[in-house]
């Protein structure tokens, strides 16, 4: 099933293009890994998923995007991003407590009973694998967790909005191996039942984890087929030399 | 051609002298005031009316009075203030209008306290027909410390990391719940020091009080907002230069408690941005 | 339901943004309002120009000419004053002191801006004013150069926070550019600091001038309110901000006296607006 179809889009911040006549499609259920060195436009093309770009000033597009057949710009802006949740690169807890981290979705949202909340966010830290870290202390805050656990945090922050796709932005580029590690299981035992568009910079994380992946580089879409095949037999050029450390 | 390691010698010399110059009688009013304003200070004094004309007796209604005009200066100019602020920080793209606001703010700080006290009395008192009383002043004195208030806001909410807005935003909170949950708690610091700076400007003011609320001699508490009202500052203007033969110890003495109120605002407002520059929590 | 609250709170705050613009605007027209109506009666260049305040007598002479140049008069002296010793003592807090000092410092000058300037003006009568009498041997000590000591200090805080900000904000690499071809810190501050962050030093001095310009009380209390044109600083002399405070209690509202003084509020305001706008200028080019 087609979760995401982008046609041509095109995308400038002020007079630079950011991204040029991409089109692509992305699946249910599936992890698509987006690499490319750094300024490719990957992280843009996530952000558009999830329309933060419009938080720029001199942001323009054209194109389309549209999540479940309908354009993202013509649903309720609440609402998608009430669907599509995103990890950013860096863990970055809300200024609150464990607990309130995990159930600010939900609160603003409307949920208010007390119980409902606490078993969202019971299921949400067990979902992200780091209940047992933190059940005792859920009225601390978020910034005295490390920055793998505060990560993990996160994902089960975004798992509690109930969210149907989830965008990691290079969600492990500060973490150790391990805790790399520890989010990378997490990522794929979540796509059973949601839809991961994964952006990195990391070229073995992203054979690791997708089960396609789309190479960017300045803005354009270079190629998009199975891992495999663009680990083992890429059909251009420039995305075998990337793979291979060439550049980037 | 002097070496220039003798040049520098002399020139921080100098730099060092302009500090003294200006530190030192600081230092020196303050201790003046304290020496000879703090005798002054007994129970009586601070709960008495005036008495005979002013040249005995307490200053209790005078500082009653300035406590009625800061306080409803800070319920008006503060509302007013933080959505500006709100708007300022959160909302305004960069763009002429954005602009224009900050330049009105700027003027709105640099019109002279006399010229408040003018237009107090042209729109509050004259034309509003609030008559010279507690609402007036208070109105005047709020306006005037809108840009204080403004500006101390909009700099305590644009300090709270983009990041968060963005994190709360991707959550599906809308902007208005992101600014309510998430920008606001962590601004509240600040804009409580901006709050406190202001009263601390309100309270030490005279022009802007002197012809829309103050009253010369009033020994008796006001009993509304259409009331005049003593305040401390007029009051020390009065008995400084309008009223003879007054005790110096009542002047020093009122001195001493305008400044002393003073300078404590200012003080808690230091201590409050100090404790919470230290448990920041980013 | 919360939709339809959301949007009322963000009229609330698109309102409350323009607030500031509204009362800058509301000042501007009430004054007008009181003080155009002067101009039925007067001329404007009588007014500007009139060589004498008689606001009283019959019939009125309502010249602001000695009250102009009384304001001008205590605002140089003051400038003279504040400026060199206002910008050396930012250089001293922004380059010299030690950490420590530097944070005592700023909290002192904090102090000073925090003193209300009636208790100035105070302090002013009973130290100050009976200094210069004794040492200049005058009948009074109530002169415009007590009002410019006076002023002087009260426009130092401005001057001294609006200064060292500019230099502070001259970035680093000019400094150490400096040092590294020999310059001595001195040299560094002379020929690199000061002119780099010579328009926000500008801009500070201008805003102290305008504090300047705008002081009242201590003004009033400490310069004698001797509306004739002086002919030295050791003179007693009037300033426009002291004239409208000390007359307006006693004008009767809607008299010629009445909206000759929210003429010169006229004037007090248009000069705030233009070294306002200036020095924001100023500091606005420091920041490209």
């Amino acid at each position: 099933m087609r979760k995401f179809g982008i046609e041509n889009l095109n995308i400038w911040f002020g007079k630079v293009q950011a991204l040029k006549g991409v089109s692509l499609a992305i699946e249910a259920n599936e992890i698509l890994s987006i690499i490319g060195p750094s300024n490719s436009g990957k992280t843009t093309f996530l952000r558009m998923l999830h329309r933060l770009n419009e938080l720029e000033q001199n942001f323009r597009m054209s194109g389309s995007v549209l999540m479940d057949a309908l354009d993202v710009r013509s649903v309720d802006l609440e609402l998608l991003r009430k669907k599509i949740g995103i990890i950013f690169a860096l863990p970055l807890p809300l200024p609150l407590s464990i607990f309130d981290n995990v159930s600010f979705g939900p609160r603003m949202h409307g949920i208010r009973a007390r119980k409902r909340l606490t078993d969202i966010a019971e299921q949400s830290l067990k979902q992200a694998y780091i209940w047992d870290e933190v059940k005792d202390r859920l009225h601390e805050s978020a910034f005295k967790l490390s920055g793998g656990q505060q990560q993990r945090l996160c994902i089960a922050r975004t798992l509690a909005t109930g969210p149907e796709v989830i965008l990691f932005d290079e969600p492990c580029s500060g973490l150790d191996p391990v805790s790399t590690a520890r989010v990378e299981e997490t990522m794929l035992e979540l796509k059973k039942d949601y839809t991961i568009v994964l952006v990195t910079n990391n070229v073995k994380q992203a054979a690791r984890v997708g089960d396609r992946t789309a190479f960017f580089l300045s803005g354009e879409l270079v190629e998009l087929d199975t891992t495999d095949k663009i680990f083992t037999a890429p059909s251009n050029k420039r995305t075998d030399d990337y793979i291979r450390g060439k550049f980037g | 051609m002097m070496n220039p390691r003798t040049v520098q010698k002399i020139a921080f010399f100098s730099l060092f002298l302009s500090t003294l110059l200006i530190v030192v009688p600081v230092g020196m009013i303050v201790v003046i005031i304290v020496q000879k304003g703090l005798p002054a200070i007994t129970w009586q004094f601070l709960t008495d009316v005036p008495r005979q004309g002013m040249r005995a007796g307490g200053i209790f209604p005078a500082i009653v009075g300035t406590l009625y005009l800061v306080l409803g200066a800070v319920a008006f100019a503060l509302p007013i203030g933080l959505l500006a602020a709100i708007y300022l920080s959160e909302y305004a793209r960069d763009n002429v209008m954005n602009r224009i606001v900050k330049l009105a703010i700027v003027n709105l700080a640099g019109v002279p306290s006399v010229v408040y006290g003018l237009f107090g009395l042209a729109m509050f008192v004259v034309w509003c027909r609030f008559g010279a009383s507690i609402l007036s002043g208070a109105l005047t004195l709020g306006i005037m410390i809108l840009p204080i208030i403004i500006t101390a806001s909009r700099e305590a909410l644009e300090a709270v990391p983009q990041t968060f807005r963005e994190v709360s935003l991707s959550l599906g909170a809308s902007k208005w719940q992101t600014i309510r949950h998430i920008v606001l708690p962590n601004a509240i610091p600040g804009i409580i020091t901006g709050t406190i700076l202001g009263i601390g400007r309100a309270a030490g003011e005279t022009a802007p009080i002197l012809f829309t609320v103050a009253a010369f001699y009033l020994p008796r508490l006001p009993k509304s907002i259409f009331d005049q009202a003593m305040a401390l500052p007029y009051h020390l203007y009065v008995i400084s230069t309008q009223v003879p033969n007054v005790d110096e110890k009542v002047r020093y003495g009122t001195a001493f408690v305008l400044l002393a109120m003073v300078l404590t605002v200012n003080l808690v407002a230091i201590v409050i941005r100090y404790k919470f520059r230290k448990q920041k929590k980013w | 339901m919360r939709k339809f609250k959301e949007f009322i709170i963000e009229k609330l705050i698109l309102i409350c943004g323009s607030a500031s613009i509204f009362f800058v605007a509301l000042i501007f027209v009430f004054l007008l309002k009181e003080g155009l109506s002067l101009f039925k009666t007067v001329r404007l260049g009588a007014f500007l120009f009139g060589k004498s305040w008689y606001p009283i007598s019959e019939p009125a002479e309502l010249g602001i000419l000695p009250l102009i140049l009384g304001s001008l008069l205590v605002t140089a002296g003051a400038a003279v004053i504040s400026v060199p010793i206002g910008v050396g003592c930012a250089v001293y807090i922004a380059e010299i002191a030690p950490g420590k000092v530097k944070e005592v410092l700023k909290g002192g000058i904090e102090l000073l801006a925090a003193i209300p300037s009636v208790v100035l003006g105070f302090i002013g009568m009973v130290t100050l004013v009976p200094w210069v009498k004794n040492i200049f041997h005058l009948p009074t000590g109530l002169t415009a150069l007590s009002g410019s000591i006076m002023l002087a200090f009260m426009a130092m805080p401005t001057i001294v926070s609006i200064a060292e900000d500019a230099l502070y904000s001259v970035p680093r690499s000019y400094k150490e550019g400096a040092f590294a071809l020999g310059a001595t810190h001195w040299q560094t501050i002379w020929r690199v600091l000061l002119p780099a962050a010579s328009s926000g030093i500008l801009a500070a001095v201008m805003l102290g001038i305008g504090r300047v310009i705008g002081e009242t009380m201590a003004v009033m209390m400490i310069t004698g309110n001797s509306a004739v044109i002086p002919h030295t600083i050791l003179a007693p002399v009037r300033t426009l901000t002291a004239t409208v405070a000390a007359e307006m209690g006693e004008a009767v509202v809607g008299s010629e006296h009445y909206f000759a003084l929210f003429a010169v509020g006229i004037v007090l305001f248009v000069i705030s607006f233009a070294i306002n706008v200036t020095a924001d200028l100023f500091l606005h080019r420091e920041r490209r």
